[in-house]
């Protein structure tokens, strides 16, 4: 299968002298889906900005498959929202940047929106929708341009857990269909676990990717997967890879 | 309904209070005999307002309008200086300390100056009240251009966004707010700089506005219609506040 994002002995050192990122290689094949797993401060999400282009690495070797505009989709831990615009119009936005014009952008929006499940919602201004209902334009905004690669950083963070197993099985559902790559950073085991194809553990000062694990479980999975002995047995592994990595991080 | 009951006491306080403001202050008139050219009461300031109305109201008219001009002028100069300073860090530090110093040096020292060098004299009224009022626009816009949530700037980076996308469809979005606020205050700035302006040309005449009339009624210790005439500059005030602060909330309705 073709590679969508290598990366070969990147690094990231900031101009206040904080080695962010050492030596990172990975490979992230097209349609997968792989967790960035890792403490805070491992310098996951600026992996995933490197990754986005948002900002340049230090050093090392950047390959992302999907650089062309729109190619790429980047849901943030906050929703993001222009709060001047209704929720048609945040998803729009990428449509719009690129200069597609209104009439053909909307259609298309109101079917990413159709996509998250919020019909119905379009002209909804941010202030009035829930946190969840915000995350899921956000999420359909990614969508909106068909994005080969799409970026996840910590979106689930700030949600409450109902809503976010309600999000982590749409999302699961929405990559199964069009399978597009994706790129999750987290600090979840469980998310990771129930959400990806393969793991990086990562571990912190100077980030780097202590252990992979991969996940064979099939998709769709659903709550049985989630009480399922395998998924707690991958559980299990991946926390005590963390654990690893944490502990040889202390040392 | 209910809003109109919940928002009484936000009308019917004030005017409590007013009400037994002017009471005393009628009542203090007249116990202590005061004569009207000291002090005039409510009731003879309102039958002054009444007679004078047609003097007056042209007065008004005149202040309004330059006021009205200026804070036009200040909202287009303050939102157009605030765009070309959010262009680079380095105009800014280039030009904000001169509009600080426009700002804080007091506009009566200048306003003579400005009516020497300038011929007409609605134009230097207007000047002086843009000098005055321009520079909270300028500044509450400019710190508003400056303050797009950061991820959305990543993220019509990621959807290369040209600069004229990210200023109209984010920054300008984003300062609309700031310089709403800045509006209004440059509101109150545009009359008290029109009025201190008129103060200093004393442009007598027909065409002259309510600040050559509470000179004028002094002059001829007309105090009741100094009064009526400073009334009328009062209300002129608030009635500009509370204009533009619905203009405020109307433009941002639906937004957090």
């Amino acid at each position: 299968m073709a590679h969508s994002v290598l990366l070969s002995g990147v690094s990231k050192r900031y101009a206040n002298g904080t080695q962010a990122l050492e030596g990172i290689d990975l490979a992230v094949e097209e349609g997968e889906f792989l967790s960035l797993l890792g403490p805070s401060g491992c310098g996951k999400s600026t992996l995933l900005r490197i990754v986005a282009g948002l900002i340049p690495a230090s050093g090392g070797q950047v390959e992302v498959r999907a650089a062309r505009r729109g190619e790429t989709g980047f849901v943030f831990q906050d929703a993001t929202l222009m709060p001047w615009a209704s929720a048609i119009g945040n998803v729009m936005l990428p449509l719009r940047l690129s200069g597609i014009a209104r009439r053909e952008a909307e259609p298309r929006a109101a079917e990413a929106l159709a996509q998250v499940g919020l019909s119905g919602f379009e002209r909804s201004r941010p202030r009035a929708l829930s946190g969840g209902m915000r995350m899921r334009v956000s999420i359909a905004r990614a969508l909106v341009t068909r994005p080969r690669l799409l970026l996840l950083d910590e979106p689930f963070a700030a949600l409450d857990e109902i809503t976010r197993h309600r999000l982590n099985d749409d999302l699961l559902s929405l990559w199964e269909r069009t399978r597009f790559t994706a790129i999750l950073v987290t600090h979840s085991v469980f998310e990771s676990v129930y959400l990806s194809s393969r793991i990086a553990v990562m571990a912190a000062h100077p980030g780097r990717i202590a252990q992979e694990l991969a996940v064979d479980a099939p998709v769709p999975r659903g709550a049985e997967y989630r009480t399922s002995a395998e998924y707690a047995a991958l559980c299990r592994e991946a926390s005590h890879a963390l654990s690893r990595a944490m502990l040889k991080e202390a040392a | 309904m209910k809003s109109l009951l919940a928002q009484w006491p936000r009308i019917a306080a004030p005017l409590l209070v007013a009400l037994l403001i002017l009471g005393g202050w009628e009542w203090a008139v007249r116990a202590y005999d005061v004569p009207p050219y000291v002090l005039p009461g409510p009731a003879a300031i309102g039958a002054a307002l009444v007679q004078e109305w047609p003097l007056l109201s042209r007065s008004l008219w005149m202040t309004l309008q330059v006021t009205a001009m200026a804070l036009a002028a200040s909202a287009v100069l303050g939102l157009l200086l605030a765009i070309l300073f959010a262009q680079s860090k380095l105009i800014e530090t280039a030009l904000f300390p001169y509009a600080v110093i426009l700002q804080v040096t007091p506009i009566v020292a200048i306003a003579p100056l400005i009516i020497i060098w300038v011929d007409q004299v609605w134009l230097a009224l207007l000047l002086c009240a843009l000098i005055v009022a321009f520079f909270p626009v300028l500044s509450n816009t400019t710190l508003g251009l400056n303050s797009a949530d950061p991820n959305l700037h990543d993220l019509f980076r990621l959807y290369g966004a040209s600069r004229w996308q990210v200023l109209t469809r984010l920054r300008l979005p984003s300062a609309l707010p700031l310089f709403l606020a800045g509006l209004r205050i440059s509101g109150g700035l545009a009359l008290i700089g029109a009025i201190v302006a008129e103060f200093v040309a004393g442009a007598g005449g027909a065409e002259s506005g309510l600040a050559y009339r509470i000179l004028e009624a002094g002059y001829q210790l007309q105090i009741p219609r100094m009064f009526a005439a400073l009334a009328l500059v009062s209300v002129a005030g608030i009635a500009i506040f509370a204009a533009l602060s619905l203009l405020s909330r109307w433009v941002l309705r639906g937004r957090e």
